[in-house]
């Protein structure tokens, strides 16, 4: 709703200023130019969407195993933690030409920006999962005589499962923007690309469609997150209140 | 055949002693309750036996083999269920038992049965009553390879008519499996009704103060609780736990 009213007072601005396409371009030349340019940009989107795939799979796997390491192994987690907080303070548009610098234009360096943009938020999820896991279980776990791998197999990981997948949302929606990013800086192809070319040449209404094409593809991922999460998780996190009631129906 | 010893054990954190001299034995297919005012240090025995701390001195034997710091060696129900929202019914109660090795479905669902729990198998535990958690958290215990079961305060947080339905239902399952059972409450009527024999720790730091043998024959039933005798016997009980 509050969309709409958005978009029909930006449409109806751009009419009674007569802002300058190039400045502003109203909506309706942008929904103009995403049907008409179709064929320009296509072949961007397949582009991107194949790299957000693959660098939203390493980094979320390099997150998981982050993760799991510094959670099983003791002294990791003193070793590593500030490593990882240092990881994400160097902003990605610095780091990003060093790694064009290292490893070229190809596929590895955008890789790499994607997984370091989307492991992070995997792994203090997944950590705080398995920190946060209940005392009363553990204790019995313990008392049961389970070991640290039966403990972590059978209690720690499913527990945190339901916030890993919180993590694995931010990061689905974050691939989408290292994808674009990692563009900008080198390639042929891409939403990335696209986006470049189109400001140079003051074509701003394709712009906004670029921006829209993030927007949805990461709306997509993010929804593709949670249908996913639906289908493995399907016990219910205790919320008090509702423990009892289902029972009584 | 399950025989728990323990000798002479202390423990304490930092300054504060919380068990001091502590001794006690289970036989094999005993029922022993350990009453003792909240905060005597029960909680920090069965820590003790179960392993997961070890006692400053003294031993602990079960079977005549020593478990100072030795995990798994008895099958335990903690005060509050604990079961895993994610697994089923029948993946919560072989828990215990999928640690130490393969298990038998069979035996399971005949134990979940046998608690009157059929049809709740592939039920998550988020759909069980308290005292239907508390059941299969019982039959976890029972259902574990270990022989020796601990018990701890596994009824308090029930209302009094459940509670009264479980320690009938405990005894039903008992008299039929004869386990040795080390069980830690606060209520003295409980401790009586269930036991064979009670041992009455002291306050911090915890020592044995008394022990008595429960005289009534079993199979015993619940109109026990309001004879003469058994009122009789209580007050003896609540006395020894004033002075």
């Amino acid at each position: 709703m509050v969309i709409i009213l958005f978009i029909i007072g930006w449409e109806v601005a751009c009419q009674t200023f007569e802002i300058p396409t190039w400045l502003l371009p109203p909506p309706s030349d942008i929904v103009d130019e995403a049907l008409t340019g179709w064929n320009q940009y296509s072949k961007h989107i397949s582009s991107t969407v194949q790299l957000a795939i693959i660098g939203f799979l390493v980094g979320s796997s390099v997150g998981i195993v982050v993760a799991i390491s510094l959670h099983l192994i003791p002294f990791m987690r003193e070793a590593f933690y500030p490593v990882l907080i240092i990881s994400q303070n160097i902003p990605v548009i610095v780091s990003a030409p060093l790694l064009i610098i290292w490893f070229g234009f190809g596929m590895l360096p955008k890789v790499i920006i994607i997984t370091l943009v989307c492991f992070f938020p995997i792994t203090i999820a997944a950590l705080d999962g398995f920190r946060q896991t209940n005392r009363d279980w553990l204790h019995y776990m313990q008392m049961a005589g389970a070991s640290k791998l039966q403990i972590f197999r059978k209690l720690e990981w499913p527990h945190a499962l339901p916030a890993v997948f919180s993590g694995l949302k931010i990061s689905a929606t974050y691939s989408v923007m290292g994808a674009v990013i990692s563009e900008w800086l080198g390639a042929n192809k891409g939403i990335g690309v696209y986006m470049t070319l189109a400001s140079s040449s003051f074509r701003t209404d394709r712009v906004f469609v670029a921006i829209f094409l993030v927007i949805i593809l990461s709306l997509l991922f993010f929804g593709l997150i949670v249908y996913i999460e639906k289908k493995l998780v399907r016990w219910k996190p205790i919320e008090e209140g509702n423990a009892h009631e289902s029972f009584s129906h | 055949m399950s025989h728990l010893v323990i000798k002479q054990i202390n423990k304490s954190f930092g300054n504060h002693a919380v068990l001091k001299n502590l001794s006690l034995t289970v036989n094999d297919g005993e029922f022993v309750s350990i009453l003792g005012p909240s905060g005597s240090g029960k909680s920090t025995l069965f820590r003790l036996i179960g392993g997961i701390s070890l006692p400053d001195n003294g031993d602990i034997y079960l079977d005549e083999v020593k478990i100072n710091g030795r995990r798994g060696s008895i099958s335990y129900m903690p005060q509050s269920p604990a079961l895993l929202p994610w697994r089923s019914i029948l993946k919560n109660v072989v828990l215990g038992a999928e640690l130490h090795g393969p298990y038998d479905k069979k035996i399971a669902l005949q134990m979940i049965e046998r608690a009157g729990l059929k049809g709740y198998e592939n039920h998550y535990p988020y759909e069980l009553s308290g005292g239907m958690q508390q059941r299969v958290s019982f039959i976890r215990a029972l259902l574990s390879p270990q022989k020796f079961m601990c018990l701890d305060e596994p009824f308090s947080a029930l209302d009094e008519f459940t509670r009264l339905d479980m320690q009938k239902w405990l005894m039903d399952v008992w008299s039929e499996y004869r386990r040795s059972i080390l069980f830690v409450t606060h209520n003295i009527e409980e401790a009586i009704f269930l036991s064979d024999r009670i041992i009455i720790l002291s306050e911090r730091p915890a020592t044995v103060k008394h022990e008595f043998v429960i005289p009534f024959p079993r199979p015993r039933h619940e109109g026990l609780l309001l004879t003469e005798e058994f009122l009789h016997f209580k007050k003896k009980v609540y006395e020894k736990m004033q002075k």
